[in-house]
């Protein structure tokens, strides 16, 4: 792909980032965060291409290990933000039952 | 294996991209922010098949099985990780992330044709190492493994702007020559780098540090989609770090600091920065039983929880004594500090763990003018955020953090394990005024001991 249209849909990436987050009350602060931190694991598809090329052993081994990395950011950080939300749910229902009594 | 052609393979990561906007979209609203988390999974596990059937992908058993040992290792920690430990797990994740771009970045420096990609490959390599090292330092940090206030030593901005000029250099000669030996100076400079940042940086700031970082290696991992050719990395990278530098931005604000301050305020800041000493004034600490008598006979009760509490697990034991208390026709609201805490929005996912309703929990500025009305503020394991001093020693650390207004309730009671100052390791002079009253002991215990007694009452 040529350098323009990487340009073009770089800036145009950075002005949806920055609008997608904008307003976000406190409280979610902690699970945005994570949730971002997550997405960016998904380095492991340029880890795969890069181990899937490797012809030399030196090389598999590095590229495996940013495979490994990579796959604890992403699963990981999809998880332990999934345990973060749960706990926002989990208050919800409390607070119906709460109300119903 | 190729089973998808290029315009199947860019469809399938168009629509990931996709996916990770809707997620972003969806993380910043509580009724949707479950399944906004759920969508970026779907997405990122789109990619992961598509990039498997779309190239040539060799020693596949290898990297398959090293992705089931990575799943095996982050899915039962990220599940059994105590709340608590929760921010420094976060630092972590994103540490690897980083590591992972500046390796990737690193390996593929062979292969690139233009300038613009060995240039990519320099800033993923540097940045990506900073981002591991530095989020290496915020988990010793948060967990406690080294000194949480600011650390400095004569001379570090010298030595800090000569890294950041070997780096400029070794750079320079990655792009002109693409030699491997520039490229690992250039690691090792961005490790030392990530260090040198993330070390004077005071407790209370870590959170923030770890929402800049988290920016950082959403920027290299779309660094990596331009030396590979692959728009799902810069898309989903640019995402992340253009949205991590709005919550940088938010997360400074909600305290009070500009994100230039924290990161080079303890050089500025000086001397008073982490003093540790603690005092020998006298405080007037009580017995359950006395403390039992003020919250029963009170009108208005603020609990204002903090990091102290959670770490004793005692959120059940406090909820429960709200309960006696609200059963007397005691009015019992929380005031939940922005950074309660460890991060942001921690202690609100801490006390929904402990189902405390949402109605109670109160947002600093809401509380904040209740206090003039309550009778009774509890302090429960909280320190930093009540500190008067945020409003009036300027030399302090934590100087313009908004703080919780309890010095304006009749009585202020403190339950805390010592008188060790709090994450900001700065002292909290409210705990020597005439209205205060402490309570010392593991919050779970005094908690329970001050329950039994209200119930006696």
């Amino acid at each position: 792909m040529d350098a323009m249209t990487l340009l073009t849909v770089f800036v145009l990436a950075v002005f949806v980032g920055f609008e997608v987050v904008s307003k976000v009350s406190s409280t979610l602060h902690t699970p945005l965060m994570s949730g971002a931190n997550a997405i960016h694991g998904i380095i492991l598809v340029g880890a795969i291409i890069v181990a899937g090329q490797a012809e030399d052993a030196l090389v598999l081994v590095i590229a495996l290990i940013a495979v490994l990395l990579s796959t604890v950011n992403l699963v990981g950080g999809f998880v332990v933000t999934d345990r973060m939300l749960t706990m926002f749910s989990g208050r919800k229902q409390t607070t119906s039952k709460e109300t119903a009594k | 294996m190729i089973l998808l052609s290029p315009e199947w393979a860019a469809l399938l990561y168009l629509a990931a991209a996709v996916c990770f906007i809707l997620a972003l979209k969806g993380l910043g609203a509580p009724k949707t922010a479950r399944r906004g988390n759920l969508i970026g999974a779907l997405g990122a596990l789109i990619a992961v098949v598509t990039v498997f059937l779309s190239s040539r992908v060799d020693n596949l058993p290898w990297i398959i099985a090293t992705i089931v040992v990575g799943s095996a290792i982050a899915a039962p920690v990220s599940r059994r990780v105590k709340m608590t430990q929760m921010p420094q797990l976060v630092a972590l994740f994103n540490g690897v992330g980083g590591g992972a771009a500046a390796l990737v970045a690193l390996l593929e420096l062979s292969h690139v044709a233009s300038i613009g990609s060995s240039l990519a490959v320099a800033f993923t390599v540097l940045v990506g190492a900073v981002s591991f090292s530095g989020s290496g330092i915020t988990f010793a940090k948060l967990q406690e493994l080294m000194p949480t206030r600011p650390i400095t030593f004569p001379g570090q901005p010298i030595v800090m702007a000569l890294v950041l000029l070997g780096a400029l250099v070794a750079g320079g000669f990655v792009v002109a020559t693409g030699s491997l030996a520039a490229v690992v100076i250039l690691l090792v400079l961005g490790l030392v780098a990530g260090v040198l940042l993330v070390l004077p940086v005071g407790g209370a700031d870590v959170p923030i540090v770890i929402s800049l970082l988290n920016a950082f290696t959403g920027l290299t991992v779309a660094a990596s989609g331009l030396v590979l050719g692959n728009v799902l990395l810069l898309v989903a990278g640019t995402l992340v770090g253009a949205s991590g530098t709005i919550l940088t931005r938010a997360m400074a604000q909600a305290m009070g600091r500009s994100v230039g301050g924290i990161i080079f305020g303890a050089f500025k800041g000086g001397s008073t920065a982490g003093s540790t000493a603690v005092s020998d004034r006298p405080v007037r600490s009580s017995s359950a039983e006395d403390v039992a008598i003020l919250l029963g006979y009170a009108q208005r009760v603020i609990v204002v929880p903090g990091y102290g509490l959670a770490v004793a697990q005692a959120q059940h034991t406090m909820a429960e004594l709200a309960q006696a208390l609200e059963a007397k026709g005691i009015e019992v609201i929380y005031g939940i500090h922005p950074v309660a805490g460890r991060m942001p929005g921690h202690m609100n996912v801490l006390l929904a763990e402990a189902n405390v309703p949402y109605e109670v929990l109160e947002e600093m500025d809401e509380v904040n003018p209740k206090f003039k009305t309550a009778d009774v503020a509890l302090v429960v394991g909280a320190n930093d955020v009540v500190n008067p001093a945020a409003k009036t020693s300027p030399g302090s650390p934590i100087y313009g953090m908004p703080i919780l207004d309890v010095a304006a309730a009749r009585q202020v009671v403190f339950l805390k394990r010592s008188m060790r100052p709090g994450f900001a390791g700065i002292e909290n002079e409210l705990l020597y005024e005439p209205q205060t009253t402490l309570l010392f002991g593991d919050a779970k215990d005094t908690l329970g001991k001050v329950l039994s007694a209200v119930k006696a009452l």
